[in-house]
């Protein structure tokens, strides 16, 4: 349990649950990435606002940690991904191009990710978004158990 | 054309911020303080983090009481209509979705938002995972055609 972090998790989620209000009460929208992001190429219709957003997250990450070290991971950035598990003799470059394709495919079909059905959809009470995070937490949980990758 | 009115994107701007900051300092943009959650087998020795839990209730719970908000008013402050998700059927699209995209977050620990934000700190083949993301989502709409329009007249 020593990496357990109530605090700064609750501080997160709650800036995340901000950032989903106002994208709501200003613009209207679900505050989806994977809709957000998968929406960048044609026949995509409104773009930049999609540019704009995902630019200001990227940038607002990279600020975060530069001016607050103290918070949040301490000011330590991530340096990697995972590592392919070692049983699975895939180079880990493949096992993230494997990965990234099940996550675009998935989150495309399946319309939304952790944030439009696991935020968003939870908080609008959406019949689907509750069978969607029942369903992607238990496989994450379950891949991890099988692929033995922590 | 709301949506490229300065206060529609600087709500976007201020949203994508918000976002990528709670990203960062929850520290779900740590791939393996992901996996140590979805790892539920940790829990008997006590390994188990439950942070992600403590992440995600809170913001459900701001994110629900903007809901509850907003259905007292009309329309958004900077468009003339709630995007709200029209088609409410649980199908087999929506649960095969969710079983593709369980397998890629339990395999990689990061999902579409942390992917967008770790691009600020460029760890090693970030780039492979966000173009396949890219080519996956896109291959998913060729495999469902202008998705939501259909979706609306399969439900009719």
């Amino acid at each position: 349990m020593e990496s357990f972090s109530p605090l700064p998790a609750a501080i997160g989620g709650s800036l995340i649950g901000l950032a989903a209000a106002v994208l709501w009460l200003g613009n209207g929208r679900i505050a989806g990435i994977s809709g957000i992001f998968g929406q960048l190429l044609p026949p995509a219709q409104t773009v930049v606002w999609r540019v704009v957003f995902l630019l200001a997250l990227v940038g607002a990450a990279f600020g975060t940690a530069r001016l607050f070290p103290a918070i949040g991971m301490g000011g330590d950035v991530p340096a990697s991904l995972v590592e392919a598990p070692a049983a699975w003799s895939i180079p880990t470059p493949a096992w993230l191009a494997v990965a990234g394709l099940l996550t675009g495919l998935g989150t495309k079909i399946g319309n939304g990710c952790t944030s439009g059905h696991g935020v968003c959809g939870i908080a609008r009470l959406s019949r689907r978004s509750f069978v969607a995070v029942g369903v992607f937490f238990g496989v994450a949980m379950l891949t991890v158990f099988v692929t033995g990758v922590v | 054309m709301p949506h490229l009115r300065a206060p529609y994107i600087a709500t976007a701007a201020a949203s994508g911020a918000l976002f990528g900051a709670g990203l960062y300092v929850s520290q779900m943009v740590d791939a393996q303080k992901v996996l140590r959650f979805l790892d539920v087998s940790a829990i008997p020795s006590g390994g188990w983090d439950p942070s992600l839990a403590f992440v995600i209730v809170p913001a459900i719970l701001v994110m629900f009481l903007a809901v509850q908000w907003s259905k007292r008013r009309q329309a958004p402050l900077f468009d003339s209509v709630f995007h709200q998700p029209e088609y409410d059927k649980v199908d087999m699209r929506l649960i095969g979705g969710a079983v593709l995209f369980g397998m890629g977050w339990g395999m990689a620990g990061i999902c579409p938002g942390p992917a967008i934000a770790l691009m600020a700190f460029g760890p090693e083949n970030l780039a492979i995972f966000i173009i396949t993301m890219l080519i996956g989502s896109y291959s998913g709409s060729m495999l469902i055609p202008s998705g939501h329009a259909r979706r609306l007249a399969d439900a009719r």
